[in-house]
C-alpha cells in the first residue's frame, strides 16, 4: 500500500528567482570564494619561482580591490552557467525556471556592469545580446521541496582550452594522466594558471563533460568522498604541479590550485574522459531558495 | 624618451622605435605611461579589411602599443571597469601584417605562435604579458579612456587608452626569446613527471 499520496508542493515565485539570480551574478563577479582566496595564498606561500610569486601577490591583491571598489575580478564576466537541483515537492509559479533564470542574469548583468560576452548566433551574425542571455542551465531533479542555484560565470580563455577524449578502458589512470597533463601543458597561459582543473570520467560524452563542469564547482580543499579518487587527485595535482607552467605561465610550482575528479559508472567498451579548465578567479554562487 | 630606467624601473611610452624595442628583454617588468590602443577579436578583423581594402585605420601603427582588451562597462563616475587582458593567442592570424606596418608593442595573455614570434624578431617588435584575470587590479591604472572606432562592437570596439604606471612583463622579445617556454623549463619536475614526456604549446587558441 503507498503510504502518503497527498505530496504538499512547496510554492516558489519566478520573481524570487529572478531576484536571487541577479543577486548571485553580482556577487560572483566582485568577491572570490574564499576556499580560492585560501588556495592563492597557499600557492604564493610555497612558490618557488620569484616572478611566479609576485604573480599571485598581485593576483591576491587584486582580489581585494575587486570586493572593496566592487569591480570584477576578471573583465571576462563569462558565460553564465547555472547549475539548478530542483526538489521534486517544489513547485514553481508565475513564470517558467528558465524565463525566469534569464532574466535575473539579464538585471545582473546589466545592474552589476557586468560585460556582455554572449553573441546570438554561433557561426552566423554573432550580435551580442547586451546582457550576457541566455545563461547555459543545468537542471537536475532531486528529493526535497528547495530550489539549489549554483551560478558559474566562466570565462572564455580558460572554457576554450577545454578537452575530451574516449579512451580505450584499458589505458586507465595512465591513459587520464598524460591526456591531463598534456591539456594543461599545451595550454599554458591561456587558461590563466594556477588552475582548478575539473575531471569528468565516466558516463557518456556529455555526461563526462558535466561532471568535469561540476568538478570545477567543488570547493578547493575539499577531496573527493571515494578514496581511490582522492588518491588520484593528489597523484594528479601534484604531476601538474610538476608541469614547471606556474601562474601565468611565467614559469614556477603552482599551476593548479586543485584537481577535482567526478565519476560515473560506464559502457563496458568505453573510458569517457573530460577535461575543464577553471581559472585562478574560480567564481561561483550558491544559494538555497 | 619612450624607454627610460628610474630607481629600476622600466618606463615605457609611445611612440617606439628600433632602438627602444632593442632594450626590452624577456623577464623585463615594465610600466606603461601614456597612449596605448584597445583592440581584440572583432576589431582585429575589420583593421585587417580596412588594410586589404586600402581604407583609414582607426589608430596610426607606426611606434604604437596595442592592448588586447575587452573591460566591463564602467559605473557611473568611473573611467572604465576591470580591464585585464585577453588571449594573445586567437589573435595571431592577424599580428604579421600589423608589426609590417610598425606596431611595436603588444599587451596580452598566454604564449605566441611560431609565425608571431618571427614577425616580432624581423620587424623588431616585442610582445609583453600584463596578468591574466587581475582586471580589477589593472584598472587602476587607466587614467582616461576614449572609444576612437567600431563603436558597434561595444566591449570589442578601439579604445585610446591614458596610462600610468600599467604593468606588464615581456614574454617575447625581439631576439627570439619567450619567458613561458624559458620558465617552464626552469621549474619543470621531470622526477614527480615520470614517464610523461613534454608537449609543446598549442599553435591555436580556441
Amino acid at each position: 500500500m503507498a503510504s502518503d499520496t497527498t505530496t504538499h508542493l512547496r510554492e516558489i515565485h519566478a520573481d524570487e528567482i529572478t531576484a536571487k539570480v541577479a543577486e548571485l551574478c553580482e556577487q560572483a563577479a566582485h568577491v572570490l570564494p574564499d576556499d580560492v582566496v585560501a588556495g592563492l595564498q597557499r600557492a604564493e606561500r610555497s612558490e618557488r619561482s620569484p616572478l611566479g610569486k609576485q604573480v599571485l601577490i598581485e593576483l591576491l591583491e587584486n582580489v581585494d580591490i575587486a570586493k572593496r571598489d566592487r569591480i570584477p575580478l576578471c573583465q571576462d564576466t563569462g558565460t553564465t552557467v547555472v547549475m539548478a537541483e530542483v526538489g521534486q515537492d517544489v513547485h514553481i509559479v508565475g513564470g517558467s525556471l528558465r524565463d525566469a533564470i534569464n532574466a535575473g542574469v539579464g538585471r545582473g548583468y546589466t545592474e552589476g556592469y557586468l560585460r556582455a560576452s554572449i553573441v546570438d548566433h554561433p557561426f552566423s551574425t554573432r550580435v551580442n545580446t547586451k546582457n550576457n542571455t541566455p545563461a547555459v542551465i543545468h537542471t537536475e531533479i532531486v528529493p526535497g521541496d528547495r530550489l539549489h542555484l549554483t551560478i558559474v560565470p566562466k570565462g572564455g580563455g580558460c572554457e576554450n582550452m577545454t578537452k575530451f577524449q574516449i579512451m580505450l578502458p584499458g589505458r586507465g589512470k595512465d591513459g587520464i594522466t598524460e591526456f591531463v597533463l598534456q591539456t594543461i601543458e599545451e595550454s599554458g597561459g591561456n587558461p590563466c594558471p594556477p588552475l582548478v582543473v575539473g575531471v569528468g570520467v565516466g558516463g557518456s560524452a556529455e555526461y563526462a563533460m558535466f561532471l568535469a563542469k561540476k568538478a570545477i564547482t567543488r570547493p578547493v580543499g575539499e577531496e573527493s568522498a571515494d578514496e581511490e579518487t582522492r588518491q588520484f587527485e593528489h597523484e594528479l595535482l601534484a604531476k601538474v604541479n610538476a608541469l614547471g607552467v606556474g601562474p601565468q605561465a611565467v614559469g614556477g610550482s603552482n599551476t593548479a590550485l586543485a584537481v577535482n575528479i567526478e565519476t560515473y559508472p560506464t559502457h563496458i567498451t568505453s573510458l569517457p574522459v573530460a577535461v575543464n579548465l577553471q581559472c585562478h578567479s574560480a567564481r561561483s554562487k550558491h544559494a538555497e531558495l | 624618451m619612450p624607454v627610460t630606467r628610474e630607481n629600476g624601473e622600466i618606463r615605457v611610452s609611445a611612440p617606439l622605435g628600433d632602438d627602444d624595442v632593442a632594450q626590452l628583454r624577456v623577464g623585463d617588468h615594465v610600466k606603461f605611461f601614456g597612449t596605448i590602443y584597445t583592440s581584440r577579436d572583432a576589431a582585429h578583423k575589420r583593421i585587417i579589411a580596412a588594410i586589404d581594402a586600402g581604407d583609414a585605420l582607426p589608430y596610426e601603427l607606426p611606434g604604437q602599443v596595442i592592448y588586447y582588451v575587452g573591460p566591463t562597462p564602467a559605473r557611473p563616475g568611473r573611467i572604465v571597469g576591470a580591464a585585464g587582458p585577453t588571449t594573445a593567442m586567437r589573435l595571431d592570424p592577424y599580428t604579421p601584417p600589423l608589426l609590417e606596418r610598425g606596431l611595436k608593442a603588444i599587451i596580452g595573455k598566454g604564449g605566441r605562435g611560431p609565425a608571431v614570434k618571427d614577425a616580432l624578431q624581423k620587424y623588431h617588435a616585442v610582445y609583453l604579458i600584463a596578468i591574466g584575470g587581475a582586471g580589477a587590479l589593472l584598472s587602476k591604472t587607466i587614467k582616461q579612456l576614449d572609444v576612437i572606432a567600431y563603436e558597434d562592437l561595444g566591449t570589442e570596439s578601439v579604445k585610446k587608452l591614458e596610462v600610468e604606471g600599467f604593468p606588464a612583463i615581456v614574454c617575447c622579445d625581439m631576439y627570439g626569446g619567450d619567458l613561458l617556454l624559458e620558465g617552464k623549463e626552469q621549474y619543470r619536475d621531470q622526477a614527480t613527471l615520470g614517464a610523461y614526456q613534454s608537449v609543446g604549446p598549442a599553435e591555436k587558441a580556441g
